[in-house]
């Protein structure tokens, strides 16, 4: 299969693989995906709890590459928005810009996730209700 | 000055040897007849280039050369002897044994005759790739005509007891058949030392040219004749018709000559490099050397890295050209049925590269395909939720992981 230009930069310098620590009120973890399915995406935000927004973001994937590069971009443009903009992040949005093939769509439907599943982790932590997630 | 990419996927086929082209130039030039032309010196020649191939393909298996049905390769040998069994044999029974871990090429045959009324069991393996000898035994019946056990396997390269197989498929009145295509010209196949009735195996995977094969039909002892299924000229002794494949055959030919001679050399060498690279590979944590080490194929090696997808394997070792046990590349989520017929979890069967060394193999592409995997899977394990997990000691298998 060929894959796009930005996947592969994202596949071989992926940004903000890494760990941040979840004991943290502020950090938010999503874990999602599943071994046998091929995907497990961990991805964690951490927030500055004055402004509602995100400082920092990491991730790590276990995945294909375009799996990879969907958790990668998904940091890039986690880090300086608000927890409202973050929610606003549509998996559609990450297609377009990695040229994900329709096989790959689910790659950046689990970043998506990842993204809900994080925030709402924070929330929880932060005495708010959590979100509904949709599964997909 | 090493040129990339690297081919190490030997098994799916191999180049073709400069001196097997060398034979074959004449025969897509000047000799161009029809080997079945018997009025004219163009026909004589095609017929001579066929007959020389035959009997240097029948040395390399220890057969006699009238023994040799060419076919279009070890996909349409396999489907011959199946069907042209089952259908020969029908007044004597209706019942095939073959095993889980076969080529499509023979399961899907033996799929088609259950559909036809045939009567089909599908042994399975023990964790190394084995069929049990005692299962074997046990589904014999008065019923059962043939039984088609693989000799070495195309993702694992095990290699399955031949002789012991049989002796017991004999002493039951069956006929035995092997899918050759791995073994021959890799390891010593002889027909009358290892017992086989019936045998396909194809030029492709031994420096040969693709889209010629042959199928092995024993004629004494006992003598074995297969229904054609296809209906024609009458070419083959009535088993295959269909205009020859002159350079392929003449091709076929060569490389089963060159096989004869090379084989235990280029085997030797060949162990030594495989083993080098799956020694280094498995000092990776956490990899696992999928099929019996012990009887197996000297040219390849299949190995799984946990906590690595597959794909993503791929796409980081892209200067190497292997297969892998995901067949996520085809876009199919489905891993490899052989690996998980020999008790893999998807995962590790998803995570698994197949090494297929050949005689062009060489030890600086060993030294730079141990490298690239080594760094592709630590590179991915660092960046693996998972292996992280691993490290600290979690159960992975304990977590509810929210699948989508």
């Amino acid at each position: 299969m060929a894959y796009s230009d930005k996947v592969i930069d994202h596949y071989s310098n992926p940004r903000n693989v890494g760990t941040l620590d979840k004991s943290k009120k502020n950090v938010g973890t999503g874990l999602v995906g599943a071994p046998e399915c091929g995907d497990v995406m961990r991805l964690q935000i951490e927030v500055d709890e004055a402004t509602n927004t995100i400082t920092d973001a990491k991730f790590k994937t276990f995945g294909c590459g375009s799996a990879i590069a969907s958790s990668s971009l998904a940091t890039e443009w986690l880090k300086g928005k608000t927890v409202d903009e973050a929610l606003a992040i549509d998996n559609m949005e990450i297609v377009e810009e990695l040229a994900l093939p329709p096989v790959k769509i689910h790659c950046s439907v689990l970043a998506e996730d990842a993204i809900k599943s994080a925030i709402s982790d924070y929330r929880v932590k932060n005495g708010l209700p959590a979100l509904e997630l949709a599964h997909h | 000055m090493l040129k990339l990419p690297i081919y190490l996927d030997n098994n799916a086929t191999t180049p073709l040897d400069p001196r097997v082209l060398e034979a074959m130039m004449p025969y897509l030039t000047d000799v161009f007849g029809n080997a079945a032309s018997r009025n004219h010196p163009f026909g004589w020649a095609a017929e001579e280039g066929v007959d020389y191939a035959r009997t240097q393909i029948a040395q390399l298996i220890g057969c006699d050369s009238k023994e040799i049905i060419f076919t279009s390769g070890a996909t349409e040998g396999d489907n011959l002897g199946i069907k042209g069994v089952f259908e020969m044999y029908a007044q004597k029974g209706n019942h095939v044994i073959t095993t889980t871990t076969e080529h499509k090429a023979v399961l899907d045959t033996c799929k088609h005759l259950e559909k036809i009324g045939g009567r089909v069991t599908y042994l399975p393996v023990d964790e190394l790739g084995l069929i049990s000898l005692a299962d074997l035994e046990a589904a014999m019946t008065p019923e059962t005509i043939l039984v088609t056990i693989m000799y070495g396997n195309n993702e694992t390269g095990t290699i399955q007891p031949i002789r012991e197989i049989a002796a017991i498929a004999h002493k039951h009145g069956a006929l035995f058949m092997t899918d050759g295509t791995q073994a021959v010209g890799k390891i010593p196949v002889d027909v009358n030392a290892d017992g086989i009735d019936i045998m396909a195996f194809t030029a492709h995977k031994m420096y040969g040219p693709k889209g010629v094969g042959a199928l092995y039909v024993r004629r004494k002892n006992p003598r074995v004749k297969v229904t054609a299924q296809m209906d024609g000229g009458g070419h083959e002794r009535g088993m295959r018709s269909g205009t020859l494949n002159v350079p392929g055959i003449v091709g076929f030919g060569k490389a089963c000559e060159l096989a004869r001679l090379e084989m235990a050399a280029d085997a030797a060498r060949l162990s030594v490099m495989r083993d080098r690279l799956q020694t280094e590979l498995m000092q990776l944590e956490e990899s696992y050397v999928n099929g019996s080490v012990e009887h197996r194929l000297p040219h390849v090696a299949n190995i799984s890295f946990k906590y690595v997808e597959g794909e993503g394997l791929m796409m980081g070792i892209k200067d190497l050209a292997v297969s892998s046990g995901s067949a996520c590349t085809s876009a199919s989520l489905e891993p490899s049925y052989v690996l998980k017929a020999l008790g893999l979890s998807d995962d590790l069967a998803h995570s698994s590269l197949r090494f297929g060394l050949s005689r062009f193999t060489t030890d600086e592409q060993i030294d730079y395909a141990i490298n690239h995997v080594k760094e592709a899977v630590t590179k991915l394990r660092e960046m693996s939720p998972l292996w992280e997990m691993h490290k600290e000691g979690i159960d992975l298998s304990k977590i509810e992981w929210a699948e989508h």
